[in-house]
C-alpha cells in the first residue's frame, strides 16, 4: 500500500532529510514510525501526502507512483489519505460538525450523505453530543478525536497520524490508540509517527525507526532494542 | 532477528484483515460524475452566499472598500454622462447646418432663378432660401444697429445670398465641403461660406473629451483593480489556516480559489451599485435646474442620466474588475500558501 524504494529527500537548503529509504507497508497493516526529532519522520509523511516530493527514488501509494502525479492530481491523491495532526489543524471559526464535513464537501458528497457520514464518524470517536460545539471549547483529547473523525470521515484507505498522542496523558493516549486499532480492524492501512515508546512497545506492532534520515530498524520493538 | 518475527506478524495481520476488508476502502469514497457536478454547483452557490455574508459581517470595512471603488468609478461615469449631454446639446443645434452662398453683385435675376432651380434638383440640397440684395440690406439695417450708416450709402454693398440647407446625407463635414466646392464653381457665385466650423470644433472637442474620459476610466479602473486585489489578499491572509486545511484534505485549487473570486466580484458589484447611486444623485440634483434653464432658452433639452443600459454596463464592468482584481491576488498569493 505504501512502498518506498531508495527514496532520498534533500531540501533546497541542502539539508539531507531522508537517505536511501526503502520499505513496504501492506494493505491493512498498522505501522509505527519513530526516531529522534529531526530524524525524518515528518518528511516521510510529507512525501506520502505529496506536501514534498522525493529528490530521487520512488514513492508508490496504492499502486500509484506519486512522483509522477501532476500538481492538478495532488488533491485527488490526498483524498485517499486521512491525516491526523499533532496540533489537530481544526478550524475554530466553525462547529465540530462543519470541521468534519469539510473533506466530504470538498469531495462533492451530497448534503444528506455528508450529515450521515459525519454523525457516523462522530459516533465512532464518541463525540456525537458535541457536533454543534466549537472545537475551541473542547479538551485536548476531544480535539484530537475530532481530528481523527475528520481524517476517517471520507473512509480513506490510508491513515497517517503525526504524534497523535503527543499532548495527551497515558489514559487518553490508550483510548486514541484503541480507536486506530478499530479502524485498522476494518482494513485501513495506518502509519503513526510517535515518540511514545512505551505505548508502541505495549501494542507490539511493526515499528520503523529512523535516525538521521536512514532506516535503522524495521520490526517489532523489543525492550532491549529501545534506544 | 526482528525480521522473521515481523514477517510472521505481517501474515497474521493480513489473514486477519482480508476477511473484513471489503466493507471499507477506496471504493466507497468514489462519487459519481453527476454528484460531482452537483457538488460543484453547490460550492458555487455556497461561495456566492458565504462570501457575501462574510462581507456583511464586517459592514464598515466592506462599506469603506465599496465606497473607494464607487468614487473611483463614479468620476469617469459622471464625465461620460456630461459628455453625452453636451453632445446631445450640440446635435440639436447642428441639425441644420447652413451654407451661405454669396452671389456676384452684377448677377441678373434671371441667372439667379435658373441657378436656384438647378440647385434644387441636387440630391445634396434640401431647401434653398433666396435672400435678395435689398432684403439682405433690410435685415442688416434692422439687426446690426448700423442703420443710419447704411442709409447714407449710395448703392447697396450687399450681395444677393442663397442660404442652402443640405439634405441629411450631405451633413457630414466631408460631404458638406464637397457641396461647398460645387457651389463655388458656379459662374455667378462669388463666395461660399460654411457655417460648419464651430460644429466641427465641437465634434473634435467631443472626441478629445471621450479620449480623456477613456484614459481616466482606464486609470481609475486599474486603481479599483488594485484596491480590490489588495483587499482580497488580506482576506486570503486572514483565512490562511483554513486554506492549509482545505488543501490538506484534498481541496483543488479551484475549490480554494472560488470564495475569494466571489469576494472580489461582490466588492466590485457593491462599488458599482454605489457608483450608480452617486451618479443618480448628481443627476437628480441638477435635473430641475437644467430644465428651468432650458425652458428660459425655449429649448426642449433635458438632462440625460446614466440610463438603464449604461447603468447595467457600469455594474457589469465593476463586477468584472472586482473579479479580475481577486483573480490577480488569488493567483499570486494562494500558491504561496502550501501545507
Amino acid at each position: 500500500m505504501i512502498n518506498f524504494s531508495n527514496v532520498c529527500k534533500r531540501y533546497e537548503s541542502g539539508q539531507q532529510a531522508l537517505l536511501d529509504l526503502s520499505f513496504d507497508i501492506e494493505q491493512g497493516e498498522i505501522v509505527f514510525l519513530t526516531g529522534h526529532s529531526g530524524a525524518g519522520k515528518s518528511t516521510l509523511m510529507k512525501l506520502i501526502m505529496l506536501m514534498e516530493r522525493a529528490t530521487t527514488g520512488q514513492v508508490v501509494i496504492a499502486g500509484r507512483n506519486v512522483n509522477r502525479l501532476r500538481s492538478g492530481q495532488v488533491p485527488f491523491h490526498r483524498r485517499q489519505i486521512g491525516v491526523v495532526f499533532q496540533n489537530h489543524q481544526l478550524l475554530f471559526d466553525r462547529s465540530v460538525f462543519e470541521n468534519i464535513a469539510l473533506p466530504l464537501q470538498i469531495a462533492g458528497f451530497q448534503h444528506r450523505e455528508v450529515g450521515r457520514r459525519v454523525r457516523a464518524a462522530l459516533d465512532k470517536v464518541g463525540l456525537l453530543d458535541k457536533e454543534k460545539a466549537n472545537p475551541i471549547t473542547l479538551s485536548g483529547g476531544e480535539q484530537q478525536r475530532v481530528g481523527i473523525a475528520r481524517a476517517v470521515v471520507n473512509k480513506p484507505p490510508v491513515l497517517l497520524a503525526d504524534e497523535p498522542t503527543g499532548n495527551l496523558d497515558p489514559k487518553l493516549s490508550a483510548e486514541i490508540m484503541n480507536l486506530f486499532r478499530q479502524f485498522n480492524d476494518v482494513g485501513v492501512t495506518i502509519m503513526i509517527a510517535s515518540h511514545d515508546l512505551n505505548l508502541i512497545q505495549r501494542l507490539g506492532r511493526r515499528v520503523l525507526t529512523l535516525a538521521n534520515g536512514q532506516l535503522i530498524h524495521d520490526g517489532v520493538l523489543q525492550s532491549a532494542e529501545m534506544p | 532477528m526482528a525480521r522473521g518475527d515481523n514477517s510472521a506478524k505481517h501474515n497474521s495481520n493480513k489473514a486477519q484483515t482480508t476477511k473484513v476488508q471489503p466493507s471499507k476502502g477506496a471504493v466507497q469514497t468514489k462519487t459519481s460524475l453527476r454528484d460531482r457536478f452537483r457538488a460543484y454547483r453547490g460550492h458555487h452557490r455556497a461561495s456566492f452566499s458565504d462570501s457575501l455574508s462574510r462581507l456583511l459581517r464586517t459592514p464598515m470595512q466592506t462599506l469603506m472598500t465599496a465606497l473607494v471603488v464607487a468614487i473611483a468609478l463614479a468620476l469617469p461615469a459622471t464625465l461620460l454622462v456630461a459628455l453625452g449631454n453636451i453632445q446631445q446639446l450640440g446635435e440639436s443645434w447642428d441639425a441644420s447646418p447652413k451654407i451661405s452662398v454669396y452671389l456676384h453683385l452684377r448677377a441678373s435675376d434671371e441667372a439667379i432663378s435658373q441657378l436656384v432651380q438647378r440647385l434644387e434638383r441636387l440630391p445634396e440640397v434640401r431647401t434653398i432660401e433666396y435672400l435678395s440684395a435689398d432684403k439682405a440690406l433690410q435685415q442688416f439695417q434692422q439687426m446690426s444697429g448700423f442703420g443710419d450708416v447704411i442709409a447714407s450709402l449710395d448703392s447697396n454693398p450687399l450681395p444677393a445670398t442663397l442660404i442652402v440647407t443640405p439634405s441629411a446625407t450631405a451633413i457630414e463635414p466631408e460631404a458638406l465641403k464637397l457641396l461647398g466646392q460645387k457651389l463655388a464653381e458656379e459662374a455667378i457665385v462669388d463666395e461660399v461660406s460654411l457655417d460648419m466650423d464651430w460644429v466641427r470644433r465641437l465634434r473634435e472637442l467631443m472626441v478629445l473629451g471621450k479620449k480623456i474620459v477613456a484614459a481616466l476610466a482606464g486609470l481609475l479602473g486599474l486603481g479599483v483593480l488594485l484596491v480590490i486585489g489588495n483587499t482580497v489578499r488580506l482576506a486570503i491572509e486572514n483565512r490562511r489556516d483554513e486554506i492549509v486545511v482545505v488543501k490538506l484534505v484534498g481541496g483543488t485549487d479551484g475549490y480554494v480559489r472560488r470564495p475569494f473570486l466571489y469576494t472580489g466580484a461582490w466588492y466590485g458589484f457593491m462599488g458599482g451599485v454605489l457608483a450608480c447611486i452617486i451618479v443618480a444623485a448628481g443627476y437628480l440634483s441638477l435635473h430641475s435646474t437644467v430644465s428651468n434653464l432650458a425652458m428660459l432658452y425655449q429649448s426642449d433639452f433635458s438632462l440625460q442620466g446614466l440610463g438603464l443600459v449604461k447603468g447595467s454596463l457600469l455594474l457589469g464592468a465593476s463586477t468584472l474588475i472586482g473579479l479580475l482584481g481577486a483573480w490577480l491576488a488569488v493567483g499570486r498569493h494562494l500558491a504561496q500558501i502550501e501545507p
